[in-house]
């Protein structure tokens, strides 16, 4: 009988101690955020979020470090199962739009939000609405060309001027690589926005009178026709693009860090990277978006940390995001990944870029001042929620025509039905 | 000498735990009946496959008779046979582009191109390779391994192993530039994508194959050789006349597995060539994938109703293995 309260004591005193160390473990909230990067981003976030930790015992931050590829494909199935994380750094911001969270209620001074990420607040957003705050940006981007300034000089070829058309760089690229046996004269990403960078040049408006997508005119076209026979004659090898099927994303940073590219059509975000990878192995520059007969545009894009529905700590993800998103902090963030502002107020102010080297201080210059360019359309197009079905559709059938597996008739044509079947099916139709 | 009280303790703990089950079984078995034991032993499997197979095919069958974007079953409305109707929406079934989801039919030709090539080469080279290795060559074990090792990675760095050496930039342009030649782009092209697609699987899944025939070959009773040398019988007339027949059975093993593998074809091909050149090498199960899970508007709905026909394909498939083995049987 003594041996039973005994060990009746022991038993209560074991669940005792679960119970306790149960609810101090309840205490302290976990915040799962999903984040990819091009360069330092995760290192830069995750001291950050390392400070705001120290200021908030009671939250924990856990920083998923993904391949931009799960953020694309893995994350999406994860939102739609309500399995999602709480946070995530996503580009697609319209697409996702439907998961996110209102954090305006939440946010002490919403108005700061307004102030300084207003323009950008709508691409997170669903048609219609006009007041939600799901996330801020963590850079802005803007496509534009990369120029390997060293093959130039090596094949004594003038680098085309600032207003310089794309048939002109070309021209000018064509006679660099052949006296330079360079593999991949002109690469660009595989990515709509890559994609839409070098189209839009060419008079395309994609939307009609009412906003809706009619993607395929005459402008549109011309930027793919352009596209399409630089693959045929050679200027932009088949074996990137197509390397994959469908819509993957496929880069080709690697091949410019190694010097086998003259000119490479990527974007903003890859400062960094090639400030650490190129390094001092060759001359490299950003160039302003070559010129067409309608613009000199890029497109305009970039990367937001947003909030998801499916949390069960809104407060504390608002808190954080609030931490994020205050100007010292990002502006501190912006200075470090060598991003270009998606803050106004900082943007303003400046940023200190903190050791960029005298190519990625001249590159941030450059794709800062391409943001005057932009022609409307482009904001319209990176503003369009449903504009990965767009992207999507002109990567995977302009591409069957490059490798010969149809016409560009038939790929126009096929861009139009997929465009159309997609975003029905999004509707619910 | 302190060693057999500790085996006789492990040989009792043993006993015991061997005759824990004992008293409960023999209580069901009372209860149920001796003749009704079996459907208990079997019970865990049918609950396993059940749960992991039959549960899944159901929901499969469910949702591919439903529409729109939302995952969860009670959200889907229903659609009737609309998403068969798509897939078969069709000017033409041998112009994948006269369909409406011309991918879908695209992924169809291009699987039936690749197993048709590849079950061919399979079985020839493993039937080949199972022939050498039974003979008495130097250093037989050596190349049984050998031939055996590359079943062993997983099919993703088998991949990745040989698009490093196709890229390009690869071991094999360099060694084609070395020689005076002009790089190929292996995996750009759709021709050489389809041919290395093909070469990779057999490189990678021969070996297994060869295991069964070699299996097959070292049943076969010595004396039968024999009294075939002993009538002056020559190899090749050996070899078609006693071999083939005898090997038939695991022959017939073999073609069946390598084709509904090759139907199932997906993770080997995809690392190694995205499905492209454009969709070159896009077989079914990267459509269904794509459908359902990597594109902007998922539609499970749809990639439900591929996999259903390729379920049915694949049925047909084993169906034909059992015809065929029950033929052989009762001959």
């Amino acid at each position: 009988m003594k041996i039973s309260v005994q060990r009746g004591l022991f038993g209560a005193a074991f669940v005792a101690a679960l119970a306790g160390s149960s609810a101090l473990a309840q205490a302290a909230t976990t915040l799962h955020m999903m984040w990819y990067s091009d360069g330092n981003e995760g290192t830069v976030v995750a001291a950050q979020i390392k400070d705001f930790e120290a200021k908030n015992p009671g939250i924990k931050v856990v920083l998923d470090q993904v391949p931009y590829k799960s953020i694309q494909t893995a994350l999406p199935v994860q939102l739609a199962a309500g399995q999602g994380p709480d946070i995530a750094r996503v580009t697609d911001l319209g697409g996702l739009a439907k998961y996110m969270l209102d954090l305006r209620p939440l946010l002490p001074d919403a108005a700061q939000w307004d102030a300084n990420y207003g323009p950008f607040l709508n691409w997170m957003r669903l048609p219609g609405d006009k007041t939600s705050i799901h996330g801020y940006m963590t850079q802005l981007t803007i496509t534009g060309p990369f120029v390997n300034k060293t093959l130039f000089e090596q094949a004594k070829v003038a680098m085309p001027g600032a207003k310089a058309t794309w048939p002109q760089w070309a021209a000018a690229i064509k006679k660099v690589a052949a006296a330079e046996k360079v593999p991949y004269p002109i690469a660009a990403d595989r990515s709509g926005h890559r994609v839409f960078g070098m189209i839009l040049s060419q008079g395309a408006k994609v939307f009609d009178a009412k906003g809706n997508p009619a993607v395929v005119d005459a402008g549109f076209k011309a930027g793919a026709k352009m596209i399409y026979d630089w693959h045929q004659q050679g200027l932009m090898s088949k074996a990137l693009w197509g390397a994959v099927s469908g819509a993957t994303y496929q880069g080709a940073n690697t091949q410019f860090a190694n010097g086998q590219v003259v000119m490479y059509e990527s974007g903003s975000w890859q400062i960094s990277q090639f400030a650490k990878t190129v390094g001092t192995a060759f001359d490299w520059v950003a160039v302003p978006t070559p010129c067409g007969p309608a613009n000199c545009s890029g497109m305009p894009g970039g990367a937001a940390v947003v909030a998801f529905k499916s949390t069960k700590h809104p407060k504390s993800v608002a808190k954080l995001l609030d931490y994020l998103a205050s100007p010292a902090v990002i502006s501190a963030y912006y200075g470090k990944t060598l991003s270009v502002p998606g803050n106004l107020g900082v943007a303003k102010a400046g940023v200190k870029y903190v050791g960029a080297s005298p190519a990625a201080a001249a590159a941030l210059k450059v794709f800062g001042d391409e943001v005057a360019t932009l022609a409307p359309v482009a904001y319209e197009l990176q503003g369009y929620s449903k504009n990965k079905i767009i992207f999507d559709a002109v990567i995977s059938r302009l591409c069957e025509a490059i490798v010969g597996q149809s016409t560009l008739d038939q790929a126009y044509a096929r861009i139009t039905s997929d465009i159309a079947h997609q975003i029905a099916a999004a509707n619910g139709k | 000498m302190t060693t057999a009280p500790a085996s006789n303790l492990l040989a009792r703990l043993g006993r015991f735990i061997a005759e824990l089950p004992g008293a409960p079984m023999a209580l069901v078995e009372r209860v149920i009946g001796t003749s009704r034991m079996a459907y208990v032993f079997i019970l865990p499997n049918i609950l396993f496959f059940g749960l992991f197979v039959f549960l899944p095919i159901g929901i499969d069958i469910y949702y591919s008779f439903t529409g729109g974007t939302a995952l969860f079953p009670s959200q889907r409305p229903g659609v009737g046979g609309l998403q068969y109707h798509y897939l078969a929406d069709c000017k033409n079934f041998y112009d994948p582009s006269s369909c409406r989801e011309d991918y879908f039919w695209r992924g169809m030709w291009t699987s039936l191109k690749f197993t048709l090539i590849q079950v061919s080469v399979m079985v020839l080279v493993s039937l080949a390779t199972a022939l050498v290795l039974n003979m008495k060559i130097r250093a037989r074990g050596f190349f049984r391994a050998v031939y055996f090792f590359p079943v062993l990675l997983s099919p993703v760095v088998v991949a990745l192993v040989w698009k490093w050496i196709l890229q390009p930039q690869g071991l094999l342009n360099a060694a084609i530039v070395g020689m005076g030649g002009q790089p190929i782009l292996f995996l750009a092209d759709a021709g050489w994508a389809m041919f290395w697609a093909i070469f990779v699987s057999v490189w990678a899944h021969t070996g297994f194959y060869t295991l069964i025939l070699l299996a097959g070959l070292q049943a076969i009773p010595r004396d039968i050789y024999e009294a075939a040398d002993m009538d002056g019988t020559r190899p090749l007339r050996q070899l078609v006349r006693l071999t083939l027949p005898l090997l038939w059975p695991n022959l017939l093993v073999v073609l069946v597995l390598v084709t509904i593998r090759g139907v199932q074809t997906f993770d080997e091909v995809f690392a190694l060539t995205g499905g492209g050149p454009g969709t070159a090498t896009m077989m079914i199960v990267q459509y269904i994938y794509t459908t359902a899970f990597a594109s902007q508007v998922p539609d499970y709905g749809l990639a439900a109703a591929a996999s259903v026909v390729l379920g049915l394909l694949l049925l047909v498939l084993t169906l034909t293995q059992l015809w065929l083995t029950r033929r052989r049987g009762a001959t």
